[in-house]
């Protein structure tokens, strides 16, 4: 061993950090101790964030385009015993209501259409041909239907047809509306519920890492590597669980996701085919595991940091 | 308040360091230290030998008086400057203190990392300083595959791999043979001679002799005495070095 120092060990010791942030030098902290199971956990964490928020956005849609399709309809009911005089009110009333200002659509549905309709309720024809059914007018107006609207129409109607009710179909599904929202809403309350549990989930992940890497980081610190240099350590493992995770979890989400489509697609009912997500849901949908895994690094670096805040 | 000096190193006035409600483990520490110098800290086991390097490696802070390093306040230096303070430091600690799952290379390579250095930057001064240790065989050990000596020089080479203005050494040869205490304490007064200053703690009173122009400071039950006049101001022409009365 001789006492000359090589000479160029010092030469690059002022610039600023950048070997860890790059990735090229050997890990810092033990990665065995850092991962675990986290992986997993954000996996699961976003897989059900992904079915929660496509529920909510489905919901959404359904609740968007039945008010849509509702905010402008009427229904005219004929509710009369007598066949010849229920036909008689309701092609009268069709009449007037093809005249009225606002009114952009007349169909007076017919008696097959009606009794299909029932049919799930009241059985076979036989039944339904012994029980008076009332003729039905589907009525669209222009504008969305208000009070004003609806009385003006009741007075017309009403003149030619006594037996007419006359009903703004957005009235007969608000029960429906306000059970969708409420669902909806459930559905975003699990998005945020999922995403604090993320958080919490990867600030035990860290705390426990932080315990078992106490020493290395001691000595890290008192070879002069700053809070930011060792949180990167953190952040960068957590980001990587964090995206392998979210990938597999964005995965196994869209295969339930679109499994469930099909099957309610396959209802063939109205308001709930009305539900398929568009575009802009699937793209979302697919920011889930990226928000997941800014959440997650975020999370680490403000536990990592206020942790080394700790120390001197 | 000890006048502050020109190009001193370090700077204790009147420190005092506690823990928690116990009584102090160092009481009243004054001295000064100078670029260049070759410092022994000696005293018996439980005297503080390792509490004031705490201080000086900035592990801790004191309970009372006052630290200048390199012309900073480092009582009062926010929290963040600190890294800053400690990269011009070199320590060899007790215990070795090497990252038990990075090899010898990459323990020696850390200071260096931290600092900032690129990667093809520090594999030939890493391996140099490995060879220098005569360690060059051993560098993709891990420290736990690695003798109490192997690690001691893994840690030494640590402290020195970045040129450090201070190298503080808590009883470096405490795990080598003779011979290569020797050649240890070789290493440090190559660096010292070029402008390091250097404090070594130890309890070998044979390996004081080994250093001709060092300076003694003792420390007994956490006070500092001064056999050698390494704490005497004005400094001492010949030695560069001074200190305080």
């Amino acid at each position: 061993m001789t006492t000359e120092l090589p000479s160029s060990a010092s030469n690059t010791l002022m610039q600023r950090w950048r070997a860890f942030s790059r990735g090229t030098g050997p890990e810092l902290m033990s990665q065995r101790r850092l991962a675990g199971p986290m992986p997993w956990v954000i996996a699961i964490m976003v897989a059900l964030t992904v079915i929660a928020a496509a529920g909510g956005f489905a919901l959404s849609n359904t609740a968007s385009n039945a008010t849509e399709a509702l905010s402008g309809g009427v229904t005219v009911q004929v509710v009369e015993a007598n066949p010849v005089e229920r036909d008689r009110q309701a092609k009268a009333a069709a009449r007037v209501l093809q005249a009225t200002p606002g009114v952009v659509g007349v169909v007076i549905v017919s008696q097959d259409d009606v009794e299909r309709l029932i049919e799930p309720w009241l059985g076979a024809r036989a039944i339904v041909d012994q029980i008076p059914v009332p003729a039905l007018i589907d009525v669209r107006m222009r504008a969305q239907v208000d009070g004003e609207v609806l009385g003006g129409l009741r007075r017309i109607v009403r003149n030619v047809a006594p037996a007419a009710r006359v009903d703004a179909q957005s009235t007969w599904l608000k029960p429906v509306f306000g059970a969708i929202n409420s669902l909806q809403w459930l559905a975003f309350a699990l998005v945020a519920l999922l995403s604090l549990a993320l958080a919490a989930a990867v600030l035990l992940a860290v705390r426990t890492a932080l315990g078992a890497n106490r020493e290395t980081i001691e000595i890290v610190h008192l070879l002069g590597g700053t809070d930011s240099q060792i949180a990167w350590v953190f952040q960068r493992a957590i980001g990587f669980d964090a995206a392998g995770g979210g990938a597999a979890g964005l995965a196994l989400g869209l295969v339930v996701v679109m499994f469930l489509g099909q099957q309610f697609g396959g209802m063939e009912a109205g308001l709930v085919s009305s539900g398929a997500l568009d575009w802009l849901d699937w793209v979302l949908l697919a920011l889930v595991p990226i928000i997941g895994v800014l959440l997650a690094v975020f999370t680490a670096r403000l536990t990592v940091i206020r942790a080394l805040r700790k120390m001197l | 308040m000890t006048k502050a000096t020109d190009g001193e190193t370090i700077q204790f006035d009147n420190v005092g360091l506690r823990y928690g409600a116990d009584r102090e483990v160092l009481s009243d520490v004054s001295f000064t230290l100078f670029p260049g110098s070759f410092y022994f800290l000696t005293g018996a086991s439980g005297a503080g030998k390792t509490s004031l390097l705490k201080l000086l490696y900035l592990a801790q802070r004191p309970s009372r008086g006052m630290i200048r390093m390199f012309g900073t306040d480092a009582i009062t230096m926010p929290r963040e400057r600190l890294p800053g303070l400690r990269r011009r430091l070199g320590v060899v600690f007790q215990d070795f203190r090497l990252v038990p799952h990075l090899s010898a290379f990459d323990n020696v390579a850390l200071p260096l990392r931290v600092a900032g250095a690129a990667e093809n930057d520090l594999l030939k001064p890493v391996a140099d300083m490995l060879e220098w240790v005569k360690l060059g065989e051993r560098m993709h050990a891990l420290p736990a595959q690695l003798s109490g000596g192997e690690q001691q020089r893994v840690a030494i080479a640590r402290a020195v791999i970045g040129r450090p203005e201070l190298l503080i050494a808590d009883e470096p040869t405490g795990n080598v043979d003779p011979e290569m205490a020797i050649k240890l304490l070789r290493l440090f007064e190559a660096l010292n001679r070029m402008g390091t200053t250097v404090v070594v703690a130890t309890h070998d009173v044979h390996l004081l002799k080994k250093v001709p122009d060092s300076l003694i400071m003792r420390l007994d039950k956490g006070r500092l005495s001064d056999p050698t006049g390494a704490l005497r101001y004005p400094p001492r022409p010949s030695g560069g070095f001074g200190a305080r009365n």
